[in-house]
């Protein structure tokens, strides 16, 4: 019903309240000699309630005036005349006026407190949601500030007692600890760029089998326990896509994938592209860039997987940590650069596929080699 | 090498600048700070600095002004250290003159590596005919390049490429300035030449070309070539 409201346009409301009132009226002229006026007074009266439940109240209080003076103008005696004769009519139009007003206000009255009720609601989701998050963020926040804090506390309390090996092993804590807080610090300005719409993809030549190759080197601690098979053939051409982004895309995905597939698991990651379908293949023209990330985990829940992206939801049993940024920086970034990304678990359910798509200008880079 | 060479730091932050003094005092450079911008200029010009850290949110002026005001003389290098990593930014302060740009959080191992490469670049006043990096060994008098001792193949550009890297080495080059400097102000922008160059020299030359050791990317800012 709200959308209904909103779709008719304050300009056509009028319109309606106009026409509807007087195509009633204009029917009703013909039985005026065998219907008492009262019975159209009645059925009026239905029909500005009725556009008081869909219209606006200015919209309804003009099919109120409307209708009381076409009460008066068409069917109290003497017709076509405002004049009233009789006491008795005159207070029966006087009573039908204020009944319409009445409708009218109570009906919008009606309706206020229920789009009040709805944004309440819409508050307390949003509660809801920023309680989750406060939850998972300051768990993220403040663990590795107390393995820091605590560290420094022994560091500098009982330094002579401790081993060497110790404090190397305190030292090594807290340089986790800080990539750490370093890594959930980056998602959140990511995710407050994305919430502020203050993205603006620049578009340049990538070298995808490079970014690939980047992001694996930056996360090799992460992957240590990981096999990494890369698939990209050798003929794949440059795409005009936003490094940055791109970059920050993948790793999101491969990071993820290394937090929550078990140890030893296999980590693949394949670049393709593909001709879109919409265009025809032609050089620099727009082809569909295909970046899949796959692991043989033990893939998601069916009920939970097209959740994932949704900002800050987690697992119902995943394990501790995350905020469940990280996938949701994904869509955003995608979405960014125009393309799509979707998930899904292997048939044989033996681990998830991530795969992005974006619409790419794609460049073969034959001519270039040969550019002497 | 200079004797303790004066590094001038210009950062509003106390704490970055206790943890710059101990760093810096502790290998053997001489330090001065200033916490604003007015400052950092007076104090540059009065005794000039071997190098100048600077930190572009000052409380006093935008640093890419004082970046822009300070080139206008200063000849020495300037490293940006600065929590604004917006590759816009950094490309930015790259074209107003900084020598080279590490944000923060930084480590400062990768920070007294950036000052030692800038100092390093800087007292090379005749670059050396000869210059030896790992298994790389570049003959600028002779334009021959050997790996591992082995004489290797490059095409004009890649040769041109390579030794604007290496003259460069441990400083990041942008798109805009490596394209302009190889192939001419008027390939600005055509940056598929250089991610096409740029992979076919790592073929040449890395023993990974996937695992680079010595051409890195900076995203979407320009390459680095390392000396680890």
């Amino acid at each position: 019903m709200k959308t209904l409201i909103q779709h008719i346009r304050t300009k056509n409301q009028y319109v309606l309240s106009i026409v509807s009132v007087s195509i009633v009226s204009l029917l009703f002229l013909f039985t005026r000699e065998y219907l008492d006026y009262n019975v159209i007074g009645y059925l009026l009266l239905v029909l500005v309630s009725l556009l008081a439940i869909f219209l606006d109240i200015y919209a309804v209080l003009l099919a109120a005036v409307l209708s009381a003076l076409a009460m008066d103008f068409l069917f109290i005696k003497p017709y076509y005349t405002l004049h009233i004769e009789t006491a008795k009519d005159g207070l029966l139009l006087f009573l039908f006026f204020i009944i319409a007003m009445i409708n009218a206000v109570l009906t919008f009255k009606v309706r206020k407190a229920n789009q009040l009720a709805h944004a309440k609601e819409a508050k307390l989701q949003t509660m809801k949601l920023y309680n989750t998050l406060l939850d998972s963020l300051s768990h993220e926040l403040r663990t590795p500030i107390s393995t820091i804090m605590g560290a420094i506390g022994i560091l500098q309390e009982k330094p002579k007692q401790l081993s060497e090996e110790n404090s190397t092993k305190l030292l090594s804590e807290m340089e986790k600890a800080s990539l750490r807080l370093n890594h959930q610090v980056e998602n959140l300005l990511n995710m407050s760029r994305l919430e502020t719409g203050y993205i603006q993809p620049k578009m340049d030549w990538c070298d995808l089998k490079e970014l690939v190759y980047k992001v694996l080197n930056d996360l090799k601690e992460e992957l240590v326990n990981h096999r990494i098979i890369v698939k990209i053939p050798d003929y794949l051409p440059l795409f005009k896509l936003d490094y940055g982004l791109t970059e920050q895309i993948v790793y999101n995905l491969i990071y993820n994938a290394s937090q929550y597939t078990p140890q030893g698991a296999l980590i693949e990651i394949g670049v393709d592209y593909i001709p879109d379908v919409n265009f025809e293949y032609e050089e620099g023209k727009v082809m569909t860039c295909k970046i899949t990330i796959s692991d043989d985990g033990n893939g998601f829940p069916e009920d939970e997987i097209h959740k994932v992206f949704d900002k800050f939801y987690r697992l119902q049993h995943s394990k501790t940590g995350g905020t469940g940024l990280g996938l949701s920086i994904v869509k955003g970034f995608v979405e960014a650069q125009n393309g799509e990304v979707s998930l899904e678990n292997k048939e044989d359910e033996s681990g998830a596929i991530f795969t992005v798509a974006f619409p790419a200008v794609v460049m073969q880079t034959n001519s270039i080699h040969n550019d002497e | 090498m200079m004797n303790s060479p004066t590094i001038l730091v210009i950062d509003d932050e106390s704490q970055i600048r206790k943890l710059l003094e101990i760093t810096l005092d502790s290998n053997g450079y001489k330090t001065v700070f200033a916490s604003n911008a007015k400052e950092g200029i007076l104090m540059s010009a009065n005794h000039p600095p071997d190098l100048i850290v600077l930190d572009l949110g000052l409380p006093d002026d935008d640093g890419q002004n004082v970046l822009v005001q300070l080139r206008e003389w200063f000849v020495n290098p300037i490293i940006i250290l600065s929590v604004k990593s917006a590759e816009s930014e950094i490309v930015k302060a790259l074209d107003n003159g900084a020598n080279d740009y590490l944000t923060k959080p930084f480590r400062t191992q990768e920070l007294l590596a950036r000052i030692r490469a800038a100092l390093r670049n800087q007292s090379m006043v005749t670059p050396e005919p000869i210059v030896t990096i790992d298994a790389i060994q570049i003959d600028f008098s002779a334009r021959i390049v050997k790996v591992n001792s082995e004489i290797i193949k490059l095409t004009a550009t890649e040769y041109t490429l390579l030794s604007l890297l290496v003259k460069n080495e441990g400083r990041v080059l942008t798109h805009q300035h490596i394209l302009k400097e190889v192939w001419g102000p008027s390939y600005i922008d055509q940056t598929q030449y250089l991610r096409v160059f740029i992979a076919q020299l790592r073929k040449k030359i890395e023993s990974d070309p996937n695992r680079p050791k010595y051409i890195l990317t900076e995203s979407g800012i320009g390459y680095r070539f390392n000396i680890s």
